[in-house]
């Protein structure tokens, strides 16, 4: 029987926390994720069963959270659902068995790299990066934005909290970029 | 440019793939359609100086296909539809 | 060294820190200045009037003007890496150490060899390269180019690397106003005080434009203390950011300008983590240009002097940074606003001997001086001349709106009588106003006024009141009554001075006919270079008019285009350069393979191990060699997680599947995958790869790593634009698997010992795909061969990737397992036949790669119709074919054509190409894989595989595309 260590997609046993000025990267190695797109004309079937799953399916350039999952929207129709990996590691087949064939759910944990910047204010990073207007948009704001040609969904989940998820294959060069910006916004 | 995507609301450009013209749409079936009327959907374009409805791929954004309509000359965009509902409007399904 | 030309602090004290002194050389000698000087304001308190040579003539220049217009006085700053040709000195700003040399010059800046040009200036008149270099031919490239190039010429680039990075931001606001004067000062302000997002640009490192160059009051108080007034109340304002050292360079569409913010231009070295310069993407709902007005010359004999400038910079040098130009000053005008350099300049003490006013019939018709200006001649209205001895001298022709941002949409500028210059049209960029001496408003008063108004109509085109009031200022017309040249004498008067063009080249231009503004700018190359003629061009068009007998408005203006000013080539690269040109992907197994010392080779962003050398291994091929046999004898692992992989469910997923593939897969048994091959609407092939199905409603697909990103877009079109209704949805998953090749002989073996489930041929048959479990966790199977060898590709989540790889090779010792690169794959695929880039190469269909019989005929799907057009079904078009050369020490090389045995190398008997080679370690010889005309019929038989590039020419023998394994024995074992 294989017991197969995990590498974060820093390339380490353990989540990398890095600090430059004001910011602090956390890379979070405890996100499982998942797709969820509602199966043609099954949103109401789909919207039923997410209710009874406790799994949130907001608006458009939404995230909305929740007890097990949170979710934002991506496609329409489609959705990322975050849960605690711990207890979710396995979010492909809890949510089909959740949503039954309302809808197609696809395993998307290490598709990403997930990083939380925080800092007092998160503006004068963002304007160096992407071309979110990230001071307009309110709380609970999740886009599709490039950074450093790279397609990364970004959450604001306050002006001093942000979460990205990045290619994760790239998360090395993702990283660089937002440290040399932030050596250059602060 | 700014494109108004109808979902979304104003995205810039750069996150979009330009594809040509709205009548890439308009396939026709290849179980009964010939060649000479799928040539003519390959290739056969109008190329008009004014408006002109094209097709534009939110790539970098919510993989939305777009019907845009623009004009070629001053850049001004007018109208911005989903393309699938255009498609379903002239009449495509399955 | 003293400044000897700078102005008593008690009698004028200027916007300069004189209590702190800064050190700084040009051309090699020691000069100081003050925080506030730019290098020309500095150079001329210090006497120093000389700071280059003309473009053509070699003539002696200093600047004409105070800003970023400057024609003249450009310089390379800074050395090494940082060294900077064709830098303004009248908008550098200077800094304690700053290096600034003169350049085309030679030997020095007063004594220049080129000068020479100046004494044989009639041959180089407008129109001299076109008429003179036209023949012989071949003297263009190595003759006179390079001789024209060392001759005419501006600074020359470093060849050192630039150690400065450039970075790229994205701003956002409601109002962007370019120009921080009196209107856009004021346009801020209202903007901002409504609660509007306002962001005002502005190139110069301190605000308030042309109020910090003159002396008049603003609301009781100095221009400049206004200026500063306003600016700090905008400072206080949150929903307002001020941008010093930014320069709007252009309108885009949709409310985009672009700005470059010189961030660390005024320092001697960046602070450390900071960029050198921001090139910023505004998204604007409105912009007001603000950018105000350009004084131009008149044209006379002799007026391109060192000593001669603009008037309104005469006064800026004495009023902003407390110089006087020079010691006995003379002014020429044909407008009032001139007098008030006379009426400054006094009022500091400067020696104002003569006032040349045109409108009362007098002019300036000549001038003396080698390296800089002795003397003038004057003509008076009875036609008596004079001489009078000045040391500089004020021309004033008027003042030109500068519509230049507002014309990059192709507005045409319409002539304005009443200050006789061009205003901006109508047609302007949508949402952009212009306010101001942009707009032709030339008063204090006005510019204020249409600043307040502007910004107002802005402001309240987006929902908010804007009320505003406007500080007392002058509102003087400036009278001015145009005079474009002096009509005297033969010699040359200069209307373009960057260009060393002059009323003559203007002349000839008529002369030969090129009266129309496009042709006069490009024959007599008027308004070309870096100052793109913001001072010249205006005055060669009227001078045109005027020698056709056509009013200005009939022989119409040229317009600009962006940028505004020159941009550096690395902030246009921002932080895409080197090393940072693009992300990289790593694969999973990256790790392992930097430890062993793998070589990588860059496949889109992915950085792949090409190949892993063992100790002793001196040479590629080694490498590559041992990889390969060790895999067909024992077994071998590659990762393929770069392979695109696309996860496709719904009711309609194999009907989808159907439309999109060329074959067949709607009716591929739930856990077996299959070939797919993809092809464009056109016929031609456009992708391949293999297709599992993992469910009844479930499939994953595989891209070709290079096309991953295409076909994803193209499933999109096809599931949104062509089958709005089929039951499918996508999602890519290729970075959440970290997939592993697993091949040879012994593969299976391998993974008998890693995966927990029955994997015997007849539990996991040829071409079956499952979810399997490795040591308990959720992993992927597929068996599926790219080498020919019996052959597993198996996926566990991308983080497990890496310890998967070394339990493989840790729990599979005994079998010892090779990791192989892309080098050992493309050798394999190639001794297999299989198609790769080389034979996927856009231009080619199913039947020319040996696989038309895949194109089902009894379904509809993309590119089936057309692939079977005429010419795409040629019973002698391309074939793919195997080759190997005779001679089995020959070279193969691809790209090499196929000739038959005597013929010609020309086109007309081309047969074919060879698409990819390598050497083969199992035949023993180089093999290649090749399109060949009727190539099917062609097996067995003898060509040349000639290659005119390389000088080889090769017998080879046409062989089957399957050159291993032929009836594919070993991949089902």
């Amino acid at each position: 029987m294989a017991n197969l260590h995990a590498l974060t997609a820093l390339g380490a046993r353990e989540a990398a926390v890095i600090t430059v000025g004001p910011l602090t990267i956390t890379e979070r190695f405890d996100v499982a994720l998942a797709s969820v797109a509602a199966r043609r004309g099954r949103m109401a079937d789909l919207a039923k069963a997410a209710k009874a799953a406790g799994l949130p399916l907001p608006d458009p350039a939404r995230w909305q959270g929740g007890t097990p999952y949170s979710a934002f929207w991506t496609v329409p129709e489609m959705w990322l659902v975050e849960a605690p990996f711990a207890s979710h590691e396995l979010i492909e087949g809890m949510l089909k068995a959740a949503l039954d064939d309302a809808a197609s759910v696809t395993e998307q944990t290490d598709a990403w790299v997930a990083l939380d910047l925080a800092a007092p204010d998160l503006a004068p990073l963002l304007e160096r990066l992407c071309n979110v207007d990230f001071r307009a948009v309110a709380d609970g704001y999740a886009t599709r934005t490039m950074i450093e040609h790279l397609g990364c969904y970004l959450i604001k989940h306050g002006a001093g909290a942000v979460r990205l998820y990045g290619p994760r294959s790239s998360a090395k060069s993702l990283v660089h970029a937002i440290e040399l910006a932030a050596h250059s916004a602060w | 440019m700014i494109i108004h995507h109808p979902i979304l609301g104003p995205r810039d450009a750069q996150e979009f793939v330009y594809l040509g013209d709205e009548s890439l749409i308009d396939r026709p079936d290849g179980m009964s359609a010939g060649i000479e009327e799928f040539h003519d959907y390959a290739y056969n374009r109008t190329n008009p100086a004014g408006e002109h409805r094209e097709l534009w791929y939110h790539e970098q954004g919510d993989r939305s296909w777009l019907v845009v309509t623009r004009n070629t000359v001053t850049h001004e965009i007018t109208k911005v539809e989903l393309a699938r509902d255009v498609a379903r409007a002239k009449g495509r399904t399955k | 060294m003293s400044q000897s030309h700078r102005i008593d602090a008690k009698v004028g004290g200027g916007q300069i820190d004189r209590t702190k002194t800064l050190g700084f050389t040009f051309d090699g000698v020691g000069y100081q200045g003050h925080p506030g000087d730019t290098l020309a304001s500095a150079l001329l308190a210090n006497g120093v009037r000389l700071m280059g040579r003309s473009f053509k003539y070699h003539r002696p220049r200093g600047p004409i003007s105070s800003g970023s217009e400057e024609p003249n006085a450009l310089v390379e700053l800074r050395t090494g890496g940082r060294q900077e040709p064709n830098t303004r000195a009248t908008v550098a700003e200077l800094f304690d150490g700053l290096e600034a040399k003169s350049q085309n010059r030679w030997p020095s800046l007063r004594f220049d060899a080129m000068g020479i040009n100046d004494k044989l200036s009639p041959f180089f008149a407008a129109g001299f390269y076109y008429k003179t270099f036209m023949w012989p031919k071949a003297f263009w490239e190595k003759l006179y180019e390079p001789i024209i190039r060392r001759a005419a010429g501006l600074g020359s680039v470093t060849r050192e690397e630039d150690p400065d990075e450039y970075e790229k931001g994205f701003l956002h606001c409601d109002l962007l106003v370019i120009g921080a004067g009196p209107a856009g000062l004021i346009a801020a302000l209202t903007a901002g005080r409504a609660g509007a997002r306002v962001v005002l640009a502005d190139e110069d490192f301190r605000m308030g434009g042309r109020l910090n160059a003159e002396t008049f009051a603003v609301g009781g108080k100095s221009g400049a203390d206004w200026a500063a007034g306003v600016v700090a109340e905008l400072a206080s304002l949150p929903n307002v950011r001020l941008m010093v050292r930014t320069t709007v360079i252009g309108a885009f569409d949709h409310g985009i300008y672009g700005a470059v913010e010189r961030v660390s231009d005024h320092l001697a070295v960046p602070i450390a983590g900071k960029p050198r310069q921001v090139l910023w993407r505004i998204y604007s709902k409105r912009a007001i240009l603000a950018a105000g007005a350009i004084e131009r010359p008149i044209a006379f004999e002799n007026n391109d002097r060192p000593g001669i400038m603009m008037a309104g910079a005469l006064r800026a040098y004495a009023n902003r940074w407390g110089v006087k130009a020079g010691e006995r000053v003379a002014v020429f005008t044909n407008n009032d606003d001139g007098l008030r350099t006379a009426a400054d300049l006094k009022a500091k003490g400067v020696d104002v001997v003569a006032v040349v006013d045109s409108r009362q019939g007098e002019e300036v018709i000549d001038t003396k001086g080698k390296l800089g200006l002795t003397q003038i001649t004057i003509r008076d209205k009875a036609g008596r001349t004079r001489t009078v001895g000045v040391d500089a001298l004020g021309v004033s022709g008027g003042w030109n709106p500068n519509v230049n941002v507002h014309s990059h949409h192709r507005s045409r500028p319409v002539w304005n009588d009443e200050i006789a210059a061009f205003v901006p049209g109508a047609d302007g960029p949508a949402g952009l106003l212009v306010a101001g001496a942009a707009a032709g408003g030339l008063s204090t008063h006005a510019a204020l006024k249409s600043g307040a108004e502007a910004a107002r109509a802005a402001v309240e085109a987006l929902g908010k009141q804007a009320p505003y009031s406007l500080p007392v200022a002058e509102d003087a017309p400036t009278k001015v009554s145009p005079l474009w040249f002096v009509h005297h004498g033969k010699g040359r008067a200069w209307i373009d001075q960057q260009n060393d063009v002059t009323v003559k080249d203007v002349k000839l231009a008529k002369q030969e006919n090129f009266t129309s503004v496009e042709h006069l700018k490009r024959y007599t190359t008027l308004g070309m270079a870096t100052d793109q003629g913001k001072t010249g061009n205006v005055i060669g068009l009227a001078v045109m008019a005027e020698l056709t007998g056509r009013s200005i408005p009939e022989t119409g203006t040229t317009i600009y285009r962006p940028p505004y000013t020159p941009v550096a080539m690395g902030t246009l690269a921002g932080r895409s350069r080197g090393k940072e040109f693009k992300p990289f992907r790593l694969t999973p197994s990256h790790q392992w393979a930097s430890e062993q010392g793998a070589f990588f080779v860059e496949v889109g962003m992915w950085m792949r191990t090409q190949w892993v050398p063992k100790a002793g291994e001196t040479e590629w091929r080694q490498s590559v060699d041992r990889e390969v046999l060790a895999t067909r004898k024992s077994v071998g692992i590659c990762d393929v997680t770069t392979l695109g992989k696309i996860d496709i469910q719904g009711t309609d997923a194999g009907a989808f599947l159907d439309k999109v593939y060329a074959n067949t897969f709607s009716t591929l048994a739930v856990g077996k995958c299959r070939y797919g091959l993809m092809l464009r609407e056109d016929g031609m092939v456009f992708d391949d790869g293999t297709t599992a199905r993992m469910g009844q409603n479930e499939y994953v697909m595989t891209t070709t790593t290079a096309n991953a990103v295409t076909v994803f877009r193209h499933l999109e079109f096809c599931r949104q634009c062509l089958w709005p209704d089929m039951d499918v949805q996508l999602i890519s998953t290729t970075e959440a698997w970290a997939q592993f090749s697993v091949a040879g002989p012994n593969a299976r073996k391998l993974l008998e010992k890693v995966v927990d489930q029955d994997i015997s041929d007849a539990a996991f048959p040829y071409m079956g795909a499952g979810n399997i479990t490795v040591g308990g966790l959720r992993a992927r199977l597929f068996r599926i061969s790219f080498s020919g060898e019996l052959a597993y590709e198996i996926a566990v989540p991308t983080r497990y990737g890496d310890a998967l790889l070394r339990e493989m090779l840790a729990k599979g010792a005994e079998f010892d397992p090779v990791v192989y690169g892309t080098e050992a794959l493309g050798v394999m695929r190639i001794e297999k036949g299989h198609v790769a880039g080389g034979e996927l190469n856009g231009q080619s269909t199913a039947l020319n790669m040996g696989l038309g019989k895949m194109v089902s005929k009894k379904k509809d799907s993309i590119g089936m119709v057309l692939s079977q057009r005429e010419g795409m079904v040629e019973e002698n078009g391309y074939r793919l074919v195997g080759v190997k050369p005779v001679d089995p020490k020959a070279k193969l090389v691809a790209g090499s054509h196929f000739l038959e045995k005597g013929a010609a190398p020309v086109a007309a008997n081309d047969g074919g190409w060879l698409t990819s080679k390598v050497y083969s370690p199992h035949l023993g010889c180089e093999i290649a894989l090749g399109y060949l005309k009727g190539g099917d019929k062609k097996i067995g038989t003898r060509m040349r595989a000639v290659n005119l590039v390389g000088g080889l020419d090769t017998e080879v023998e046409i062989i089957s595309q399957h050159m291993f394994d032929p009836e594919g024995e070993r991949l089902r074992g």
